[in-house]
């Protein structure tokens, strides 16, 4: 009697003890797991931190080699890092990146922004379910494919309209690379402003029909404004992949780095001279090889502005309904 | 008064016109984008398919059809050279497919552990909010600059010898995967915010651990949302050019890598160099291997947007 008493105490307690083991192990197994989880976060810390020290210390690096100022790197017009005495101005490439922005937005932005009222006012839904797809696939192409069809495509038809006129047409030119990069952002426009539009809320819009407004007035005079930061937030982040777009523009507008307005002739973008130095065959330590690192960290500056100020005028403008 | 009412019914006419204009434009405006996928992928079939003169004395169509697809074999199977009939793409393929299956072991388990962390355990305050403000950042970086950061980091270790790898297939894989990172973390937070509060309180509430709660029902019902993002990734990383370049990809290599730390190639990569050859019988050559990536890519995309679109129907 005492002994099986006792037996099942000892078994009870048995069982306890591997309750209680089995509890530490997960424990233990909890501690592991989050500080995994919390290391794979700071990978993506580390990152930014990386970009940041890589591109800032070389960049000092290029500055003290090459033994040029900020503002002459900043200012000066004249980029002929080959040249006995080289120089370093940026602002060439600035000029093509501006254009190349400008032009592509000219068409993406307008066109991205009917199609997304489109999508979220006029479509039909089975229309939608399809169409939509279907612009997301257009975002999966590569851009070396853009810049190929560029080349092969665009340019050929621009000399077909121009050359009539007298106007010549080089090889790689300005307004291809527009055109490619404008048609490789819509979708980005055309998605983003969509999904901004579609959360207005339907009572704003059936209070509007309610009034006796047509589509049309519904559209761009109650969804359009009451969705306008969420608009202009995806026309920066288009913009801000226009300005770090590289293939397309590589194969598409050329390398010559100057300040024209005319985009029949080729120009240079940051990131097209960034292709070309490590190209080239410069070595690690020359001013040439170190300004890749300057125009790295002018062009991550650039977007990053880009990007924070979408992210602003997203949060700060945003119509909260309920 | 009657004034009044023809203003009236003359303004709603404009209106209606206005209106009609207006749907137009858009209707035009989403069809471009399409036509324009249209457009793309003819141009590249026609330039690849051998050339047929105008009108019926060239040959049919499905003798076309299946000398393209003799091409593309031809290319598939041989390897980089300089003579256009001698060319073809093993070597890119080859690589491309290593770098897409260590991608897809380093890269995206990371991006997915990051985005758990962030969604199912972080504390909300003020660091969260910085690491998701930074990741929204990163995500906007042009890849060109994570070309930059893998040059300097893994290829030249930071100017210290026994860090650098040199212009390897590792360096251009972890590369890669710091490039698709945000793309990961921010498709797994949101498929992991879609999964519903009640499925974890009730987990909790039998006694599992956190880890538990994630692994054994949080994971499972935010899995397919997460194979969406995966893909997604996965296919920026095939299509990217610009960052291999600056990792030292190489465009004309006679073999392709064995192991990671052998030189290689990329598909895009050995694409752009060929482009650049001069003279027109590697329009072809081009145009071929602007098929086969565009074929790889628009497959795993449309994987990806099925598997989501079907997901958000029964969720």
């Amino acid at each position: 009697m005492l002994s099986s008493a006792l037996e099942v105490s000892s078994r009870r307690s048995a069982v306890a003890e591997r309750w209680a083991g089995h509890s530490r192990y997960l424990a233990y197994w909890e501690a592991a797991v989050t500080l995994g989880l919390v290391l794979c976060t700071v990978v993506t810390v580390l990152t930014t931190l990386g970009i940041v020290a890589v591109l800032g210390v070389e960049t000092v690096a290029f500055f003290s080699q090459a033994k040029i100022g900020i503002g002459e790197f900043l200012f000066g017009t004249a980029l002929k890092p080959d040249a006995t005495s080289p120089r370093f101005g940026v602002l060439p490439l600035m000029w093509g990146t501006f254009l190349i922005a400008a032009g592509s937005s000219a068409i993406a932005l307008p066109i991205g922004l009917f199609s997304a009222i489109y999508l979220s006012e006029y479509a039909p839904r089975r229309l939608r379910s399809v169409l939509k797809p279907t612009l997301e696939l257009l975002a999966g192409i590569p851009t070396i494919v853009y810049g190929y069809l560029a080349l092969v495509l665009i340019t050929p038809i621009l000399k077909q309209i121009f050359e009539p006129f007298g106007l010549r047409v080089e090889r790689f030119n300005a307004l291809s690379a527009c055109i490619v990069v404008g048609v490789m952002i819509i979708p980005l426009v055309s998605s983003l402003s969509e999904d901004v539009l579609s959360a207005v809320p339907r009572g704003l819009r059936e209070a509007a029909y309610g009034l006796g407004a047509t589509r049309f007035e519904v559209s761009t005079r109650v969804v359009l404004p009451a969705g306008l930061s969420g608009v202009c937030a995806s026309f920066i982040l288009a913009v801000s992949r226009a300005v770090g777009e590289t293939m397309a523009v590589v194969m598409a507008a050329g390398m010559v780095p100057k300040i024209t307005l005319n985009p029949l002739t080729s120009i240079e973008t940051m990131t097209t001279y960034m292709v070309q130095v490590i190209s080239g065959d410069a070595s690690y330590g020359e001013p040439k090889y170190l300004s890749l690192f300057a125009v790295g960290l002018t062009l991550f500056a650039v977007t990053l502005c880009l990007n924070l100020i979408s992210n602003l005028v997203l949060r700060r403008f945003r119509e909260v309904y309920h | 008064m009657a004034d009044d009412r023809r203003d009236f019914r003359s303004n709603r006419w404009l209106r209606r016109v206005l209106g009609a204009c207006f749907g137009g434009v858009c209707l035009v405006a989403t069809f471009l984008g399409v036509l324009v996928l249209a457009l793309l992928l003819w141009s590249v079939v026609a330039a690849a398919m051998p050339s047929a003169p105008m009108g019926a004395t060239g040959p049919s169509l499905s003798v076309r059809v299946r000398d393209l697809f003799h091409l593309l074999g031809e290319l598939i199977s041989r390897i980089n050279a300089s003579d256009a009939d001698a060319a073809g793409y093993r070597v890119g393929l080859v690589s491309s497919l290593w770098l897409l299956a260590l991608v897809a072991v380093t890269g995206i388990p990371v991006g997915i552990a990051a985005g758990v962390y962030l969604e199912e355990y972080a504390p909300t305050g003020r660091i969260r909010h910085l690491v998701q403000t930074n990741i929204a950042n990163l995500a906007g970086v042009p890849s060109i600059v994570y070309g930059i950061l893998g040059l300097a980091l893994f290829v030249r270790g930071y100017g210290i010898k026994a860090l650098a790898l040199g212009p390897v297939l590792i360096s251009g894989v972890l590369t890669l995967s710091l490039l698709i990172l945000p793309i990961i973390v921010i498709t797994t937070q949101e498929s992991l915010r879609a999964v519903p509060q009640s499925l974890r309180q009730a987990a909790l509430a039998l006694g599992a651990t956190r880890w538990q709660v994630v692994r054994d029902h949080v994971l499972p019902s935010a899995f397919p949302g997460i194979l969406t993002g995966t893909i997604l990734g996965l296919s920026r990383a095939i299509g990217e050019t610009a960052p291999l370049l600056m990792v030292g990809a190489a465009g004309s290599l006679d073999r392709p890598p064995r192991t990671p730390l052998d030189r290689y190639s990329a598909l895009p990569i050995e694409i752009y160099n060929y482009a650049h050859e001069p003279g027109a019988e590697f329009r072809v050559v081009v145009a071929g291997g602007i098929l086969i990536l565009v074929a790889l890519l628009l497959t795993m995309n449309s994987v990806a947007i099925v598997i989501r679109h079907r997901y958000r129907r029964s969720a």
